[in-house]
């Protein structure tokens, strides 16, 4: 068993199943479906393998599948943002 | 190619009506420009509440909540439904007056809403300050909650597939074609289909879609940000909102606090980047709405579109052009009302008769005088 998402506990073997399942073309379908660097790295480490996982399934380039990232860059409290 | 019925979007509404109709045996497509759930419903806040101001918003969310809570079983499918109730925050006298006209009605339809005060507030969510909310009283209805919209429109999607519904993603509507004042089917970057009924499921692009066929919708896209924290363990099951601030927000299956506001910055047509003011203004009131909360972590924001109509009802069922359906117009709740608009939408194609009376959703309503709904977040 390989863990590729370490924060929300997700492995090759789901990622692969998950791929076939609903017929996954992009990294944003596999977020949505196993919540696959979803966790509090926000995917730092897993969408780069995944992406490698998904490319060699479907046949395409890295460079075709791009993670979408949202800010912030680094987890930010709620009270230190939200000062007055 | 050809189909009995080409739907227009792959969100919760398209792949729900194509559930429905694959069910009645029809012929289905669903024609999705990028992925299943990748517009407003993949972006959505995932309440699902009762509590309207309007009575056509109050069946169609209690009809729906009817539908979720056997969803799973009959999708075979986990949605991910919590029904941890919605909590809607009262500010003022005048607030509260609006308040007991809304629970009169809602009750008077069967949705078991109530007004509550300080101490049952605080049972029921120890994480609120009541002063900090600025306060008085709230509505509660424990029948109300949330799903995962993926997990729901995943669901759909699947069992509609099962039923023999085609769902074609990173397929593009070019075109609508129309002859004597009927449809004929659709083009897109893929190719020509025909069809005997198109269904506008577009969400935001609603309006751009419907031009395609010559019908102008009253519909405008509307920005819309909402954030997520880290899970922490559960600590509060309902979804708290309040019309004047235009707050939500809610703990979520995994652990973690998901919300919105409006955003104090306007940005017009599709514009997707996030906004730090929002990030803000959204840590800001959720720390006076739960001070604790303050200490824990904000990991996203991302923004998404409300298809927003002059009342906030949406419009469903047939136009001036035989065979072009809308379903659209949702104005922030479209992924609450789905199960039963998508009934609907299923029983007007099919020619049966609709179990509610659509005539308040028909685009015809704008001719006339509309009454706006008034209990709107986000």
């Amino acid at each position: 068993m390989k863990i590729v998402c370490r924060c929300e506990d997700i492995t090759e073997e789901e990622i692969i199943r998950a791929i076939d399942e609903y017929d996954c073309e992009t990294l944003d379908e596999l977020k949505h479906i196993l919540r696959l660097g979803m966790g509090h790295c926000q995917g730092r480490t897993c969408l780069i393998i995944a992406a490698r996982i998904l490319a060699n399934k479907k046949g395409k380039r890295m460079e075709e599948i791009i993670p979408s990232f949202r800010p912030p860059d680094e987890p930010v409290e709620v009270g230190i943002v939200g000062k007055e | 190619m050809k189909t009995d019925v080409a739907i227009i979007g792959a969100g919760i509404n398209g792949c729900a009506i194509a559930y429905e109709l694959a069910k009645r045996g029809m012929d289905v497509a669903v024609f999705e420009k990028k992925w299943i759930a990748s517009g407003d419903t993949g972006r959505c806040g995932a309440g699902i509440r009762q509590q309207w101001a309007t009575e056509e918003n109050a069946i169609l969310a209690k009809k729906s909540v009817e539908i979720f809570e056997k969803l799973g079983e009959e999708l075979n499918y986990d949605i991910g439904l919590r029904q941890g109730g919605y909590l809607v925050v009262i500010h003022s006298e005048e607030e509260m007056k609006q308040a007991k006209k809304n629970v009169e009605m809602q009750n008077r339809l069967g949705i078991p809403s109530r007004i509550i005060y300080e101490d049952e507030i605080k049972e029921i969510a120890p994480v609120l300050d009541l002063d900090g909310m600025e306060a008085i009283a709230a509505t509660f209805c424990h029948t109300d909650g949330h799903a995962n919209p993926f997990k729901t429109t995943y669901a759909y999607a699947l069992a509609a597939k099962k039923l023999g519904a085609k769902i074609y993603k990173f397929t593009e509507v070019k075109g609508i074609k129309v002859k004597d004042n009927q449809i004929e089917g659709i083009l897109t970057d893929k190719g020509e289909i025909k069809a005997n009924f198109v269904v506008n499921a577009a969400g935001a692009w609603s309006g751009w879609v419907a031009r395609m066929a010559g019908v102008e919708l009253p519909n405008r896209p509307v920005r819309k940000e909402a954030l997520v924290t880290e899970p922490i363990k559960r600590t509060f099951d309902c979804m708290v909102i309040s019309f004047k601030h235009g707050i939500y927000f809610s703990q979520q299956e995994e652990g973690q606090i998901l919300g919105g506001i409006p955003s104090p910055e306007e940005k017009t047509g599709y514009y997707f980047e996030p906004t730090f003011s929002f990030l803000k203004h959204m840590a800001f009131m959720l720390g006076k709405y739960a001070p604790q909360l303050k200490h824990i972590k904000i990991l996203r924001q991302w923004t998404g579109f409300y298809d927003v109509t002059p009342d906030a009802l949406p419009i469903l069922g047939k136009t001036s052009i035989e065979g072009f359906i809308q379903c659209n117009g949702f104005s922030g709740h479209g992924f609450m009302i789905s199960p039963m608009v998508a009934k609907l939408i299923s029983q007007i194609i099919c020619g049966e008769k609709t179990a509610l009376p659509i005539d308040n959703f028909s685009i015809e309503r704008f001719k006339g005088k509309i009454f706006k709904e008034k209990a709107v977040v986000g």
